[in-house]
């Protein structure tokens, strides 16, 4: 089986490890299970991993995407780490809110909010 | 409308668990609605409520059966649009679904699909058997 292409883009601002979305829609399950993975192993590789997850290109989510930000949200926690997500589009923080993981998640307005909340 | 079991007037597709047959379907269902003037608002809301009850179906109703598929129904109106969608499972009761959004189900990873499918479309409803969806969504500023 072909390694799935990575569909993130990863750059690193200090001890902050920031993360945007290639695709302008997180719909896909298999595309949402491999970027679960892929940033489950940036956090294995990380003491505390701080994490910052930037939506700035993404137009549509599933339900299934905010699962997997759920189980990294966990894993982040797990190990002591920081996750901030940052660049949310109306409509999708519309849908933050109506599942109430507003209250869940730490999301700031934007990145740079964001990596002085770390 | 909401006693219909099939949408009057819709284009009715088989779909497999299939991401490009899912696209195609999405891609002639949207441009039906954006050659009907609806908002990206709407279209926003629209595509959420399908694409939360395509993956209902197929992981929840055919219990992610290899090979197995899906019937999509839609129809486009200028100030509506209905969809359904039917699987092969047994059905479940819509009426018993743990809501997702309390203290004790917010950590969970799943079981947030129909919830967001009736915060977005106007109306939502199954079945007896519990394995077919039905969903309109109604323009907030059309005129009846």
């Amino acid at each position: 089986m072909a390694a799935h292409e990575s569909r993130l883009r990863i750059s690193r601002e200090g001890p902050v490890t920031q993360i945007e979305f290639l695709d302008r829609n997180i719909l896909d399950e298999a595309n949402i299970q491999a970027i679960g993975e892929e940033i489950g192993q940036i956090i294995d590789e990380t003491g505390e991993p701080k994490l910052l997850i930037s939506f700035s290109n993404v137009d549509h989510l599933s339900s299934a995407a905010l699962g997997a930000l759920i189980t990294i949200n966990k894993r982040v926690n797990d190990k002591s780490g920081a996750l901030r997500l940052a660049d949310i589009d109306p409509q999708i923080y519309e849908v933050f809110t109506i599942t109430r993981l507003d209250k869940l998640f730490q999301i700031h307005e934007n990145r740079d909010d964001a990596l002085s909340s770390f | 409308m909401s006693d219909e079991q099939h949408i009057p007037g819709a284009t009715v597709t088989r779909l497999e668990h299939d991401r490009a047959q899912i696209e195609a379907l999405e891609d002639r269902l949207f441009a039906e609605i954006e050659d009907s003037g609806f908002p990206t608002s709407s279209q926003f809301a629209i595509r959420l409520a399908l694409e939360e009850a395509v993956t209902n179906a197929f992981v929840h109703g055919n219990k992610n059966a290899a090979g197995s598929d899906i019937t999509v129904e839609y129809a486009v109106e200028p100030g509506r649009v209905c969809i359904a969608v039917e699987d092969r499972g047994q059905g479940f009761d819509p009426d018993n679904v743990p809501d997702p959004t309390l203290e004790e189900n917010l950590h969970k990873p799943s079981g947030r699909g129909l919830m967001l499918i009736k915060s977005y479309m106007t109306r939502v409803w199954h079945n007896k058997a519990g394995n077919k969806l039905m969903m309109c969504y109604e323009r907030p500023d059309a005129t009846s």
